[in-house]
């Protein structure tokens, strides 16, 4: 492409961060440009387009834009450079690298360059001369933090090519050529270890996407239990500010059964994300022994940067979970939170003045969530291979009611549903997971009930669905227990309800900040499911209603002592041994 | 403020609202400052010709032919150490009859923090209020608000935590404050001896409401001033942010956007967060904190500004009055600070998680006695004394005017227990007790 044949405009206008500009030539829908204020260059995307007159969203503040300042178009949209050194760093919206920034404060159009390119790579070739290939296909890989990275045919290509020469192993930048690709008409086309992928359009160099099937763990047990995700599935936690939305999405990165975690904070505060950088160095990936952080890449765009670079941030980080996905590897993707990803398109939606939809969100809000959250899923590459990603957003209600257009855009998008009560919050009951409003349809799908079947044990499903009506059961008992009095109920009520307080305790609460506790694998899950199950099953007697109560406490205490211990040890039995003798103390004849 | 000398000057005013104005004129830039006859406004929009001023003093009396000059510049503060005791207005302008400041000019609502370069924040700052200390400890570069009604004593409050904090600067940006309130302000901190370390910024109910939008920004960048240029540990006090919400959605109602819950802008959760955002913790020492307040009506916080408020800050305070004592406490329940997990118990004595979460749910148990008393339900011996311990417990650490130091909280705290209750009933970790329950003479 030549520089004079680009397209250049004048600016118009400006309101906050909507310009116009009248351009002198063609301008496409979302092509990004550059605004040449002063001594920098402020990037921005084309948002709407009308006769002469491009609106573009300014990723950077405005302040001093006067009226014809010069703009430059790109012809491109918005791209995420994608190659080997992803991983472990930290990016802003727009996937430039924040650490690369000079001095404290973030300076107007400091765009720093997304990978290294001075680090070299041993690069192993996977494809051969001759061999015919495709987008997405592999041609070598390198190793990233100890994965495989793959580098593949760019996604851009179109149709068949064929392999004309593959470097061979050895030490590379991502800016080497390491194949020579002909295409149908001869024509060769050096690849090198790096690509460009427009971040609005899905990456599709998969063969077929089927349901989802394969149980994700992430250790948590009123998730894992009650309502699975699965590996390429898509879960939203919507919840009033101090229900624990944060630290539950900080677990779930921590333990989840994923090859790699992209983290996307959309929009929140910086101190979280702080607490990120400083605590992901430092952890231990429980699977692999290395550091967490070398399996995480951070898209920080917190509240106080600029609105629109939030609304390309979750493109951003959707894209790069793609780009790894293509390689085989499963992906867990979160953004905290959706809701402001949906304020910034209000607030574009709004400067356009657009006719709004309900509480002011622009009407095609629901198709954009859905499409986002269509974009995650489980899939089978050409070479056999599969890969995911597993998405998990939240969602910030206004003034905690569910009721709100983000939410309910959501739910219909999304497949698992983790609802946040205010209720169990207050009473630190956390994580603060509703059992009885929050779903997973995955739960219901046969290749999921086969795969637990298989995996885990043929009565798991059954027992999950136990374990649910007798939290409902619990329920209803305990607001009888509160409308009739302690002595108005019979016995059994406050047995009914204190055996559902066991699983509560057990099963539902877990200590995120308790070394042992903050994690349990699928196998402990179990276990102490069937303890929890066997306590249910137990006929009791008592004498009176205020029997049950310290009784059934002290079952809790052991049970819950063996939570905190190592999973099998001495004391882990000794807890257990002491669980019987209390059952056997009221068990019924 | 200086005027240059080849100045243009326009007189064509071509549209008039309750807040902003408009007219023809080249060669402005965004968010540039103005004068109209002698008032200040800032430049909000800029269709072709055409530009939209907010005018900050309100447009009462302004004719379409009044006098407009451009600044060339956004609205800037003049920083110096000279800053030191001073009062100023929105703009900036001493209103303590001193004069000017001398120093850097530095635009105000400037960029933010690399959140890489960010520390996290690690230090407590000691108030003296159990309520805050013992149970929601506040950390440097924290930023949270009290949730108060009206009638409630938060600016009160609000100047007992400044003074008491050991910050070495405190900004007061004052937000459409009643005239008393300044006074009391003035007041507290000249008796205090504490003048030199206070810079104020004071839009009161006598000044126009858009004026109040400057506020922030200006105590802001002094406070990145002495935060990044001195290495000093800053507190910044916010009050009222309901009022400063109330003046974003005048200035938004008057350029005809559509408005979002509650009849606030769709983006008052970004302007919010830029202001609160700028609480943070600097590699180099240096800290900002701000402490806000956020009236709400009838303590409803489902309202757009508390809601979005708490999506923003690390934590809220609620006071309430506790009718057994007579006196305002920090309500244990409501109140939350996010950041104390960073230091309680690593910075304070190691017991004081535990002592801290365990009176709280004395405190609940206490609650749920009374509950039981009122429906006329006989308490057990345990009720009576959760009872008896709840208001010990108010009087002694709740008690807004109690001022003792964390481990005196600490100790007076495990004498409540002693007093009241067996070990077991406390249930608190052996080893702790061990150590720290007071024996009996």
């Amino acid at each position: 492409m030549k520089e004079n044949n680009l397209t250049r405009g004048k600016v118009t206008g400006v309101i906050a961060n909507l310009v116009m500009v009248e351009v002198d030539g063609p301008v496409s829908q979302n092509e990004i440009c550059y605004i040449n204020l002063e001594d920098v260059k402020l990037m921005a995307e084309v948002i709407k387009v009308f006769e002469k007159r491009a609106y573009i969203q300014v990723f950077e503040s405005t302040r001093g834009l006067k009226i014809g300042t010069e703009v430059e178009f790109t012809r491109g949209m918005l791209e995420v450079t994608l190659g080997p050194g992803i991983l472990s760093r930290n990016y802003d919206g727009l996937q430039h690298d924040l650490n690369k920034m000079d001095g404290v404060f973030l300076k107007r159009g400091d765009y720093t360059p997304a990978l290294d390119d001075k680090k070299k790579w041993s690069f192993k070739p996977l494809a051969k001369e001759g061999d015919s290939v495709v987008a997405g296909d592999w041609l070598g890989e390198v190793n990233e933090n100890e994965q495989p990275h793959r580098i593949m045919v760019p996604f851009k290509f179109e149709g068949r090519y064929k392999v004309k020469s593959v470097v061979p192993e050895g030490e590379y930048t991502i800016n080497d050529t390491i194949a020579v690709l002909t295409d149908q008409k001869d024509n060769e086309v050096p690849v090198t270890m790096v690509q460009k992928w427009p971040v609005k359009v899905p990456i599709k160099t998969y063969k077929n996407k089927p349901r989802p099937f394969k149980l994700l763990e992430t250790g948590v047990r009123t998730m894992d239990t009650l309502n699975p995700i699965v590996e390429g599935g898509t879960g939203f936690i919507p919840g009033p500010f101090g229900s624990g939305k944060t630290v539950l999405q900080h677990a779930i990165s921590k333990q989840a059964e994923a090859d790699i975690v992209v983290v996307a904070a959309c929009g929140e505060r910086a101190n979280e994300v702080v607490e990120i950088f400083a605590e992901f160095p430092e952890i231990d990936d429980p699977r692999t022994g290395r550091k967490l952080m070398e399996r995480t890449t951070i898209i920080a765009n917190t509240s106080n940067m600029p609105v629109a670079a939030r609304e390309a941030s979750v493109y951003t980080a959707m894209t790069l979970a793609e780009y790894y996905r293509a390689m085989g590897l499963k992906i867990l993707l979160l953004a905290d939170s959706t809701s402001r990803w949906a304020q910034a398109l209000r607030e574009m939606s709004n400067r356009m003045e657009e006719l709004p939809g309900p509480d002011a969100f622009p009407m095609d809000l629901p198709a954009i969530i859905s499409n986002f959250y269509s974009r995650a899923g489980f899939v089978y590459l050409n070479n056999g291979e599969s890969g995911s990603i597993t998405f998990i957003g939240t969602v910030s209600p206004a003034g905690g009611n569910l009721k709100e257009p983000v939410t309910e855009s959501t739910k219909k998008a999304a497949r698992c549903f983790y609802a946040l009560s205010q209720q169990r919050a207050d009473s630190k009951r956390y994580p603060a997971i509703d059992p009885i409003d929050s779903y997973s349809k995955y739960i219901e799908y046969p290749e999921l009930q086969d795969y637990i079947k298989e995996n885990i044990s043929d009565t798991w499903v059954d027992n999950v669905m136990l374990v649910k009506n007798i939290l409902i059961r619990g329920k209803e008992a305990s607001e009888q227990i509160n409308i009739l009095g302690d002595d108005g109920v019979p016995i059994s009520y406050h047995v009914d309800f204190w055996k559902s307080e066991v699983i509560d305790f057990i099963i539902l609460q877990q200590d995120a900040f308790d070394p042992i506790d903050r994690s349990c694998p699928i196998p402990r899950q179990k276990y102490m499911l069937d303890k929890v199950l066997d306590v249910y099953n137990t006929g009791f007697e008592f004498d009176s209603f205020e029997e049950v109560n310290p009784y059934f406490k002290r079952i809790i205490n052991e049970l819950k002592q063996m939570n905190y211990s190592e999973f099998e040890s001495e004391q882990f039995k000794r807890h257990e041994k002491e669980l019987y003798y209390i059952i056997d103390e009221k068990k019924s004849a | 403020m200086e005027t240059k000398a080849f100045q243009k000057i326009y007189t064509k005013i071509t549209q008039i609202t309750k807040a902003t104005c408009s007219l023809n004129a080249e060669g402005v830039g965004y968010e540039e400052l103005a004068s109209v006859n002698g008032r200040l406004a800032q430049v909000v929009k800029i269709q072709g010709q055409n530009v939209t001023l907010q005018v900050f003093g309100g447009t009462e009396g302004i004719p379409s032919n009044a006098e407009v000059t451009f600044y060339g510049r956004p609205p800037v503060l003049r920083v110096s150490d000279d800053l030191a005791g001073r009062f100023f207005n929105s703009f900036g302008m001493p209103i303590d009859g001193g004069p000017e400041v001398e120093g850097d000019e530095r635009e105000i609502g400037g960029p933010s923090v690399n959140p890489v370069r960010r520390k996290q924040p690690s230090e407590l700052i000691a108030t003296g209020i159990a309520g805050i200390d013992l149970n929601n400890t506040l950390v440097t570069g924290q930023k949270i608000p009290f949730f108060a009604d009206p009638d409630q004593p938060f600016n009160q409050v609000m100047a007992m935590v400044a003074l008491r904090a050991k910050a070495d600067k405190i900004i007061l940006g004052g937000m459409g404050l009643t005239n008393d309130d300044y006074l009391y302000f003035k007041n507290v901190f000249d008796n205090a001896g504490a003048l030199d370390r206070i810079v104020s910024f004071v839009n009161t109910t006598e000044d126009p409401p858009v004026e109040r939008l400057l506020v922030p920004d200006m105590a802001l960048t002094a406070a990145e001033y002495f935060a990044v240029d001195k290495n000093q540990n800053v507190l910044v006090l916010l009050t009222d942010m309901t009022l400063y919400a109330d003046a974003l959605s005048i200035v938004s109602n008057r350029m005809d956007q559509i408005p979002s819950k509650d009849s606030m802008p769709g983006s008052l959760y970004s302007d919010l967060a830029k202001l609160y955002e700028k609480a943070v913790q600097f590699p180099e020492g240096g800290s900002i904190t701000i402490i806000a307040v956020t009236t709400l009506s009838g303590g409803d916080i489902t309202h757009a500004i508390p809601d979005n408020t708490g999506y923003i800050t690390e934590g809220q305070l609620f006071l309430r009055r506790d009718t057994e004592i007579g006196k305002v406490i920090v309500d244990p329940f409501r109140s939350l600070s996010r950041l104390k997990q960073l230091v309680i118990g690593k910075k304070t004595r190691e017991d004081h998680p535990q002592v801290m979460n365990t009176a709280v749910r004395l405190y609940a148990d206490a609650a749920n006695a009374r509950t039981k008393l009122e429906n006329g339900f006989d308490l057990t011996d345990y009720d009576e004394r959760t009872l008896k311990f709840a208001k010990e417990y108010s009087e002694k650490l709740l008690a807004i005017d109690v001022n003792v130091d964390t481990d005196t909280m600490l100790n007076t705290g495990w004498e409540l227990f002693s007093d009241n209750f067996t070990q077991a009933e406390v249930g608190i970790r052996k080893e702790m007790t061990d150590k720290y329950w007071p024996r009996k003479k």
